[in-house]
């Protein structure tokens, strides 16, 4: 046991001074603040973006009619300015940048609007402004034409009271299923992304020890058995750390930050239940150890690092097929496809936790999944263990999964 | 403590990697393994290690096979040199020392030690892949000896190693076997193995097909060398019955004999093509003996 110690102690050491995982984790911590303040940055450079004045160059022939416009908007974040210009002129204009957009507005004999609004953007908010003012106006006109009370109008304009409720038993409720889908969304990104990174990580480690020929002292001393599952839980170790200082950076980024605004109240789970933590956390290290033994396993057949990316696909592709399903559930996560693809255990850690967050489970069923993950890592496990022993004495060209069977082979040598 | 291999045979699928191979080795006797690349040294010190499993025969260490309970008494050098490149020389002893049951105080005394008995200080805090080659090579020695292994079994240790170097490391491994420590190394190179081994095996193709003492080795081989030089041409002394083999050099020739009497007959009929400067008979060098056995068995 003391041998197994000090490989988990190696592992996890000689990751935690390099430089990539320093800056990796200062990154991430950064954009975690970055987030939580994003309301605030954002005012910031729309307010350093306030100096130019909006304009909006409009070409009408109604002089009380730019009168009420220039009136409407005057609150808004827009200058009007009318132009005599032809319209060839102005098109000229807005392709010569000079003007970003121009609207033409006409007023027929029953007193209706008619613009024509010619941009350059892709998507314009003066636009919809306009649009909205000459609403109001041409809304007003036509009222007065018909001599209604603004009392009159407003019921014209009052939608029906529309209450939806969803009372399926499966379903949770209104304000806890908005905050889950929030949580459910970060931390199956949060899962993607750890299992790829901690895996292909191990995976180059063991392919390092490989290529530098250090696994022939290490394996003479220690058992290659011991030495795989040191490497996975010192890895392991790792990624729960960088995630617990992750996790409190964000809870010192949202808590200290009072004006978090609209994503603040994204980010408010008083709502969720407990247990969808918890079942976060299960599946977050099982998910680790599932990927973390599959890549031990295949790391130990190949010789050179470079090989190592290429042994890294049929597993990336298992993960994002796992996201995508998971992208695809979170609106409507009753369906019957996912309700399979979270009894995969290479799929349970996100696409089940999509399920546990966002419906009302019976117990069994998460239960059953976890129970699924766990032979599987056992499974995993002992093969790898098979396969390691031999692995890591061979050498030479190995990247095709055909040398697992050679090194199972070796391994029983 | 006693190294004993027994009839030890080591197949993988229908290539036979070591085929029936006995060694014994006893306490604080050194113990040459000689052989082509491929001959089955590195097969053969990878089951004494317990890495492979021998398909037929033992292998005991001190009555008792040897397992990870063990390790911590065995030093080991394999012929690929593998430390950390990234890693720092003080960091990676330590770390190999704790493996081999070491405590870190003890670790960074020996380390203190070896750096200095091998003249390399300096390179304490440096990372390996900043070292020499020749200077890596002394950090994986050390790696190996740190933990004053009881057995040490060295693939390949002098090469890639300047001659100064080479008597450093000789003078550390004589000292561990004074201590008493059982030693079992291969190399390529002869004039090592003779210099230092008691005993020896030469492999080729996973057969052991010379074994025993130094001299019982040599004796066996039954031929000798006459080493004549002489300002006049000796190519016709080659035909002489009873040579096998000649060698020309610039001040003379060397004769490969059979029977002693032979080397009485060269010395006379050199004698008269004119005066001769140096008469010898020589031992075979393992050289030769290596030559001539494991070039036959390539032949």
């Amino acid at each position: 046991m003391r041998d197994f110690w000090i490989i988990v102690q190696q592992t996890f050491m000689s990751k935690v001074k390099t430089k990539p995982f320093i800056i990796t984790s200062i990154v991430m911590i950064l954009a975690v603040f970055v987030m939580a303040n994003l309301s605030k940055i954002v005012d910031t450079f729309s307010n350093m973006g306030g100096d130019t004045a909006n304009e909006l160059v409009v070409v009408m022939a109604d002089d009380t009619l730019y009168q009420t416009l220039v009136e409407q908007v005057k609150d808004k974040d827009i200058e009007i300015k009318r132009s005599e210009k032809s319209n060839e002129a102005l098109i000229k204009e807005v392709k010569d940048e000079k003007i970003e957009a121009f609207a033409t507005i006409t007023v027929d004999e029953n007193d209706m609007i008619a613009v024509t609004y010619q941009t350059n953007k892709m998507m314009d908010d003066n636009a919809v402004v306009l649009e909205e003012a000459l609403n109001v106006i041409q809304t007003a006109k036509q009222t007065e034409k018909l001599s209604l009370t603004p009392a009159e109008v407003q019921t014209l304009f009052t939608p029906i009271a529309f209450d939806e409720k969803n009372i399926s038993t499966s379903v949770k409720s209104d304000e806890e299923l908005g905050q889950a889908s929030v949580l459910v969304y970060i931390l199956t990104f949060l899962i993607y992304m750890t299992v790829i990174m901690y895996s292909g990580m191990i995976m180059t480690d063991v392919a390092n020890e490989k290529s530098s020929r250090v696994m022939e002292i290490l394996i003479s001393s220690v058992s290659p058995v011991k030495h795989m599952f040191a490497k996975v839980f010192g890895m392991g170790l790792l990624g729960m750390m960088q995630m617990s200082v992750l996790g409190i950076a964000a809870y010192i980024a949202f808590t200290t930050n009072k004006s978090v605004g609209t994503i603040g109240e994204l980010f408010k789970f008083d709502n969720v239940s407990p247990m969808t933590l918890v079942y976060c956390v299960i599946f977050f290290i099982l998910g680790y150890f599932l990927y973390a033994m599959l890549a031990a396993l295949l790391g130990s057949i190949i010789s050179r690092t470079e090989d190592a990316s290429q042994m890294m696909m049929p597993m990336t592709i298992l993960i994002v097929i796992a996201f995508i399903i998971t992208m695809s559930g979170l609106g409507n996560p009753e369906l019957a496809y996912i309700k399979w693809a979270s009894y995969f255990p290479f799929f349970t850690p996100l696409v089940m936790f999509l399920r546990v967050g966002l419906l009302d489970l019976p117990v069994w069923e998460p239960l059953l999944a976890i129970a699924i993950m766990v032979v599987t890592i056992g499974l995993l496990g002992w093969i790898g263990a098979r396969v390691y022993r031999g692995g890591v004495l061979m050498y030479g060209p190995s990247r095709s999964l055909k040398d697992i069977k050679k090194a199972i082979q070796l391994g029983k040598e | 403590m006693t190294l004993e291999i027994k009839s030890v045979t080591k197949r993988f699928g229908d290539f036979t990697a070591v085929d029936n191979l006995n060694i014994t080795i006893g306490e604080g006797k050194m113990y040459g393994l000689l052989g082509a690349n491929g001959a089955g040294k590195t097969t053969t010190f990878r089951m004494i290690l317990g890495l492979l499993t021998p398909n037929e025969g033992a292998i005991g260490w001190h009555g008792k096979t040897i397992s990870y309970a063990t390790s911590s008494q065995i030093g080991y050098l394999p012929e690929e040199r593998g430390l950390y490149p990234k890693m720092k020389v003080e960091d990676q002893l330590i770390f190999l020392g704790k493996l081999r049951g070491m405590n870190v105080a003890d670790a960074k005394q020996q380390i203190t030690y070896w750096l200095d008995r091998f003249d390399i200080p300096q390179y304490r805090k440096k990372k390996v892949e900043e070292l020499s080659k020749g200077n890596q090579q002394k950090i994986q020695v050390i790696a190996s000896l740190l933990h004053k292994p009881k057995l040490l079994i060295l693939d390949e240790p002098f090469s890639g190693l300047d001659p100064v170097n080479v008597e450093m490391l000789k003078s550390a491994i004589l000292d561990f076997r004074n201590d008493g420590a059982t030693i079992l190394f291969s190399s390529h190179r002869m004039d090592h193995v003779e210099e230092l081994c008691e005993e020896l095996s030469i492999m080729t193709h996973g057969q052991q097909i010379v074994q025993g003492s130094l001299r019982d080795v040599k004796r066996g081989f039954g031929k000798q060398n006459v080493r004549i030089k002489s300002d006049f041409d000796l190519t016709e002394l080659g035909q002489v019955p009873g040579v096998s083999h000649m060698t020309k050099s610039v001040e003379g020739a060397v004769f490969q004999i059979e029977q002693e009497a032979v080397a009485n007959e060269l010395l006379t009929r050199a004698l008269h093509y004119g005066p001769i400067r140096h008469f010898e008979i020589e031992e075979p060098s393992l050289h030769d003996i290596f030559v001539a056995k494991v070039g036959k068995e390539h032949a």
